[in-house]
């Protein structure tokens, strides 16, 4: 190959690689504030109710902020909604973890502070970001991330030792959604490319203080760290569960059903 | 039926240099907890800078029925007003 | 203040009945000149009792209100649509918690209040009965409903209760968006395609009689609306706020242009003021009764959450007590 033609080959993998990852955490945001707004009226107290709104405001407010940032990237003419209700669920590249179902109350909570923990982490990393509207998004990002592990680990504690109910609940939920953590520092060619060229930190790099926290926050709630566990089927790169196409059926039905309308 | 968790006043201060002012409650079980639900609640509109959360049990309230005489009394006490002194227009400063 | 502990001396022996007449005429007196009644103050056992359901019925009314707008909420078409409608439906969450705010000032706990809706035995607004059964009536309930409610709510800002008053100021200012979103939702279907102009229309046909229904029945019919006038409770009847209502949004309707489902609808010139059909207060007392097409579903829905989360309220408790058992420690 050229060195011309390896440089326009090596320009376009970034290019590509820089929209998946923005996509990446736009969808991650996305899912797991749709999975919120499910709690809206069904909470177990009306200042949960209230709460978990907010929660899930600021979840979609960074999906519509990144979503559009990465439209732009792409240059093909999407926005925020045309990449959020027009996707097929293998085109999806948001974690696995976050389109896990919301159960009860607890599996929300251990969901939402596994989640946290490490947005907190990736988000005040991407502050530094090569890339100044990443890097002003994951600003703003960075509070309200602040506010939901605040949020999410007072919950995990208050249940974690609370009574011996809601201890076992949690204890389940924490071993069940285990598994999707894999995913959270597991490096792929994308995250190489965008970590090399300053946009995004090197995952692996972020590790041993999520793992500090996610074992002082157990500690405080005495629950049991779960042993790793491998598990190979990354939602970020479209390797779903079966629950996203559910999902997604549910959320996008309107706008398919009428296609090219205002709404 | 469920017990409720306690009653909180709520307090906002709604920027640096004004006092707290009382808006309203929320039940919460601990103080963390209160400190959330009163954010979550009371400032989703930039309401404020600052939260006071206090359990009800814990506010003395003055008795309505001895308002009169609680407060009744300041009322002819005008001499603490400035304006009930005169002075001369020509004397600045006072 | 809200509180029990009054820094007083240890209650006197109850009033005569002469001295109880006294006490009665003051307040009169009071809510006659406008002022404030506070909690703690001096009041009419009836006047408390009045209180505690009108407010306690309003704030399960916000509660059971989430449901039906909360039911769009997964399937809205926009991201930003769904943003505003999570802001929405959480702020009848709030409006609900201000309100039950205000209640609990009068000697009720939110527990009891809560108890009551979930047993059947409290009432709430009939239109939350009604199901959303297409996008449109998310748009219709904040164009109508939460345009009936203002009518309602602006006066109650002025009413002789302190707290009361001070929530509905409150709600007043949230609510206002809440009509702006949903007509802007019209709006958007009644210019758009052939389908979306139908989806309106046929949310149009379905919301407005309940709504029309919202203000109540006739005053003459109603049993408390007297008294609650001379305590400043109510401050304008049924009757005139429903004319007010349908004055203000029949040109709405004309502007977006959609058909409001009244043949007999018409503008008496002389007055200035539509006329309409005769309401079907049949249907009204049905759905009051719990014969609506939504009254079992609604109130399932929050016992199941309520029943659901039982164990997560419990084990807040919990905690709590061990925290303080180890802080005391």
């Amino acid at each position: 190959m050229s060195a011309p033609a390896a440089i326009q080959d090596a320009a376009s993998g970034l290019a590509a690689a820089h929209v998946t990852y923005v996509l990446r955490l736009a969808d991650t945001s996305l899912i797991l504030g749709q999975r919120l707004g499910e709690w809206v009226g069904h909470a177990p107290q009306l200042e949960e109710d209230l709460g978990l709104a907010n929660l899930a405001l600021d979840l979609i407010g960074q999906a519509r902020l990144l979503l559009s940032y990465a439209g732009e990237l792409e240059g093909r003419g999407r926005d925020e909604d045309a990449l959020a209700f027009l996707r097929d669920a293998p085109q999806f590249v948001n974690l696995s973890l976050v389109e896990q179902p919301n159960r009860d109350f607890g599996h929300t909570i251990v969901r939402q502070w596994l989640t946290d923990t490490w947005q907190l982490l990736l988000y005040e990393a991407l502050t530094h970001s090569s890339d100044a509207r990443l890097a002003a998004i994951a600003a703003k990002a960075v509070k309200e991330t602040r506010y939901h592990q605040r949020f999410s680990s007072g919950w995990l504690v208050r249940l974690g030792d609370g009574t011996a109910e809601s201890h076992e609940r949690v204890q389940r939920s924490l071993d069940e959604l285990w598994r999707f953590t894999h995913e959270l520092f597991a490096a792929d060619e994308t995250d190489a490319l965008v970590a090399a060229a300053g946009i995004a930190p090197e995952l692996a790099a972020l590790e041993p203080a999520w793992s500090a926290r996610i074992t002082a926050d157990l500690q405080a709630a005495t629950l049991t760290r779960p042993p790793a566990a491998a598990y190979p089927w990354h939602g970020k790169r479209g390797a779903h569960s079966e629950h996203l196409s559910h999902l997604l059926a549910e959320m996008q039905q309107l706008p398919r059903a009428h296609p090219g309308v205002q709404w | 039926m469920n017990q409720d968790w306690p009653l909180f006043e709520v307090f906002i201060r709604s920027r640096a240099g004004l006092e707290h002012r009382h808006v309203g409650s929320i039940h919460a079980a601990d103080p963390a907890m209160a400190i959330e639900h009163a954010r979550d609640v009371y400032t989703r509109r930039q309401e404020g800078v600052s939260l006071w959360v206090v359990p009800s049990a814990a506010i003395i309230a003055s008795d309505p029925a001895e308002a009169d005489s609680l407060f009744e009394p300041a009322r002819d006490k005008v001499y603490r007003h400035p304006t009930f002194y005169e002075i001369p227009d020509e004397v600045k400063n006072l | 203040m809200y509180t029990q502990a009054l820094d007083s001396q240890p209650q006197s022996p109850p009033p005569d009945s002469a001295a109880e007449d006294a006490l009665a005429a003051r307040f009169q007196a009071r809510v006659d000149a406008e002022d404030k009644i506070e909690p703690k103050d001096w009041m009419p056992e009836a006047y408390r009792q009045t209180l505690i359901r009108q407010i306690s019925q309003h704030a399960h009314s916000e509660i059971v209100g989430m449901l039906p707008e909360g039911n769009w909420i997964t399937r809205a078409p926009s991201l930003r649509r769904k943003a505003v409608l999570i802001a929405k439906v959480q702020d009848e969450g709030g409006h609900g918690m201000y309100l039950y705010s205000a209640a609990e000032t009068l000697g009720v706990s939110r527990a009891q209040l809560v108890g009551q809706l979930l047993s059947g035995a409290a009432k709430y607004s009939s239109i939350f009965n009604y199901p959303t059964l297409t996008w449109a009536d998310v748009g219709a309930i904040g164009w109508l409903v939460d345009g009936a409610a203002i009518m309602n709510q602006i006066p109650i800002c002025r009413c002789s209760y302190g707290p009361y008053a001070r929530a509905m100021v409150r709600i007043c200012k949230e609510e206002s968006f809440h009509q702006r979103q949903g007509f802007e939702i019209m709006l958007t279907l009644a210019r758009g395609s052939a389908a979306q102009r139908a989806m309106a229309q046929d949310a149009l046909n379905r919301w407005w009689w309940p709504s029309i229904m919202m203000f109540g029945p006739s005053d003459a019919d109603s049993r408390h609306t007297a008294q609650s006038m001379r305590w400043k409770i109510k401050r304008f009847s049924n009757d005139e706020l429903r004319q007010k209502f349908i004055d203000i949004t029949v040109p709405q309707a004309q502007f977006l242009g959609l058909t409001i489902p009244d043949p007999q609808l018409r503008l008496d010139e002389a007055s200035g003021h539509y006329a309409i059909g005769p309401i079907d207060w049949s249907e009204f007392h049905a759905v009051l009764k719990g014969h609506g097409p939504c009254n079992h579903e609604r109130l399932e829905a929050r016992r199941a959450a309520h029943a659901a989360g039982a164990w997560v309220r419990e084990a807040a408790a919990a905690h709590a007590a061990k925290l303080a058992a180890r802080a005391a420690a």
